[in-house]
């Protein structure tokens, strides 16, 4: 075989993998899946195309787009404020060894708690609105967003400190110009892990304090009919529109002024 | 202060090694340092009554067995730690911190990842008129040889290049002096005589002073007017060797071997082994015992 006809089957090989393999994949699971169901003789859950239909009901009714837009919204939020909470605290708390000191253990503390035990409390404090998972939203990312930036400026290379002490930034500048591009990508990789737990989080926060979202259509198509078939949709759709965000975040990776600290590791 | 002048290129001893006196841009008085250990009794003695000069526009070099302190006393020269005792004077001022007319370049390369190479360049030059700016980092990138690559990311380029950058952010801020802490021993031996071939280049156009720290011996005496040889910790400047070698250096004569060779001795170090000896290091009082 000559080089070039080498080179172009592997690179065919390389094709099938990345996009014949997954679909394959994705094929015999739904297929296992209606088998399952047909072998169980289940009358309840639902067979992949049930669940397609179900899809396509709730587009019809206008429920899906309503809910999504509701989800969404709640995630955009407490995430936004999670973010102008925890991406300064954080850079304080890593610039700062005093204030590291004094404030990461209780951080530490918190941090652990899951977001639904706060359920009660948010519904006591919020009563049943919006700000309610909002508040809930905020509180499981605004910690892995906090530590994440208090370790981006810990793993500073000096170098780069030192350099800017040479030129004799001031302090703004050797933040603005400094700090902040160096940190960047730790950064970013916080708040990719932060909005995957804020996802998690909204689904069920809607399932207690609020009568709109996915989480609440899960919960409400259970109790409304056992509409197993509006259940596994809307899983279906968290998970489709989770893949989104994860993919949002993944394309801030590459951007020019970030993709330095990925590249090493 | 210049005792020895009978044998200009050959004064040893650990006391004054005054370049020419009073014309002196760096002027280092009895530099101790000391690193506070864990415990009481391990504090670790780097310095120990380091004295140099180094005058306008000479490129000095100083040289000393790895893990001696030398990175240490540029560090101190630059203002970047404190020493424990003892001066630095640069253009007659003490240093208590680092100064944008003196420029560091970075053994582990500090060139800014998320900033293209123009930026890197210009980065001292944030105060200057954006056209103005852009003449003078263009001069620079082209005078290392970086043309082409202005709107490079660091990442995208190799260590050789990498370092070029740093040396022409470290000229556009148009420095007095530069302080060069061994910036090409990351890199492979080829790169490393053209980079080495460059910065003479540059140095001869540029006329800057430049103090530049390195373990290698050749490379020292490629680069220097003045070695200045150090011993092992606690060190101090234990000899000043003279290059009076036209430039460019024959790295094959017998008189660029014969300045190479006393470094070598003066160190202490056998040519064949690379084993230091017993008769030169009169100054190492922590030598690891059995060897």
């Amino acid at each position: 075989m000559s080089g070039s006809t080498r080179r172009a089957s592997l690179r065919t090989q390389r094709r099938l993998e990345r996009y014949a393999l997954p679909v394959l994949v994705g094929v015999l699971f739904l297929c296992m899946w209606d088998a399952l169901v047909r072998i169980s003789g289940s009358d309840l859950f639902p067979k992949p195309i049930e669940v397609a239909r179900g899809i396509g009901e709730l587009i019809e009714k206008g429920l899906l787009h309503k809910y999504i837009v509701a989800s969404l919204f709640r995630v955009t939020w407490g995430f936004t404020l999670a973010m102008a909470v925890g991406i300064p605290l954080g850079l304080f708390m890593g610039w700062f060894r005093w204030a590291f000191h004094a404030l990461n253990p209780v951080i530490q503390v918190l941090r652990p708690i899951s977001p639904i035990a706060w359920i009660p409390v948010a519904i006591l404090w919020f009563g049943v609105s919006d700000a309610a998972p909002i508040f809930l939203i905020f509180l499981a990312s605004v910690f892995p967003i906090a530590v994440s930036a208090a370790a981006a400026v810990a793993n500073i290379q000096p170098v780069y400190v030192r350099a800017a002490r040479n030129f004799e930034l001031s302090r703004f500048d050797l933040f603005r110009r400094v700090i902040v591009p160096a940190t960047l990508p730790q950064i970013i990789t916080g708040l990719r892990i932060a909005l995957g737990i804020a996802w998690l989080v909204v689904v069920a926060a809607e399932m207690i304090a609020v009568s709109s979202g996915l989480g609440f259509l899960i919960i409400d198509a259970r109790n409304a009919g056992k509409r197993y078939d509006l259940v596994v949709a809307g899983m279906v759709m968290i998970g489709l529109i989770g893949l989104g965000l994860d993919l949002l975040v993944r394309r801030m990776e590459r951007m020019d002024v970030v993709r330095w600290g990925y590249h090493n590791q | 202060m210049t005792r020895a002048a009978s044998d200009p290129g050959h004064r040893s001893g650990g006391g004054s090694l005054a370049g020419e006196g009073v014309d002196a841009v760096v002027r280092v008085r009895d530099v101790w340092m000391t690193f506070a250990g864990k415990s009481r009794g391990s504090d670790v003695h780097v310095l120990e009554g380091v004295h140099a000069d180094v005058r306008a526009g000479e490129f000095v070099c100083i040289v000393g067995p790895s893990g001696c302190g030398k990175s240490t006393l540029l560090n101190i020269v630059a203002g970047f730690i404190p020493p424990t005792s003892g001066e630095v004077m640069v253009e007659g001022k003490r240093v208590n911190r680092p100064d944008a007319r003196r420029i560091f370049v970075f053994q582990e390369n500090g060139v800014f990842p998320w900033l293209t190479v123009t930026q890197n360049v210009g980065f001292g030059l944030q105060r200057r008129e954006p056209a103005e700016r852009q003449r003078i980092v263009q001069h620079y990138i082209d005078m290392v040889g970086l043309t082409g690559f202005e709107r490079a990311f660091p990442r995208e380029l190799s260590g050789g290049m990498r370092q070029r950058v740093e040396i022409a952010r470290a000229l556009a801020s148009q420095p007095s002096i530069i302080y060069m802490d061994e910036p090409f021993g990351a890199l492979d031996y080829l790169t490393r005589l053209k980079m080495r071939a460059d910065l003479i280049r540059i140095w001869q156009e540029e006329k800057k002073t430049i103090l530049f720290v390195t373990h290698d011996i050749e490379e020292a005496v490629q680069l220097a007017d003045r070695v200045l040889v150090m011993t092992r910790r606690p060190a101090t400047i234990k000899e000043e060797v003279r290059v009076d070698l036209p430039r460019p250096r024959d790295i094959d004569s017998p008189d660029y071997l014969r300045v190479r060779d006393r470094i070598f001795d003066a160190m202490g170090i056998d040519r064949t082994t690379g084993r230091s000896g017993d008769g030169a290091s009169l100054d190492e009082k922590s030598v690891v015992p059995g060897l």
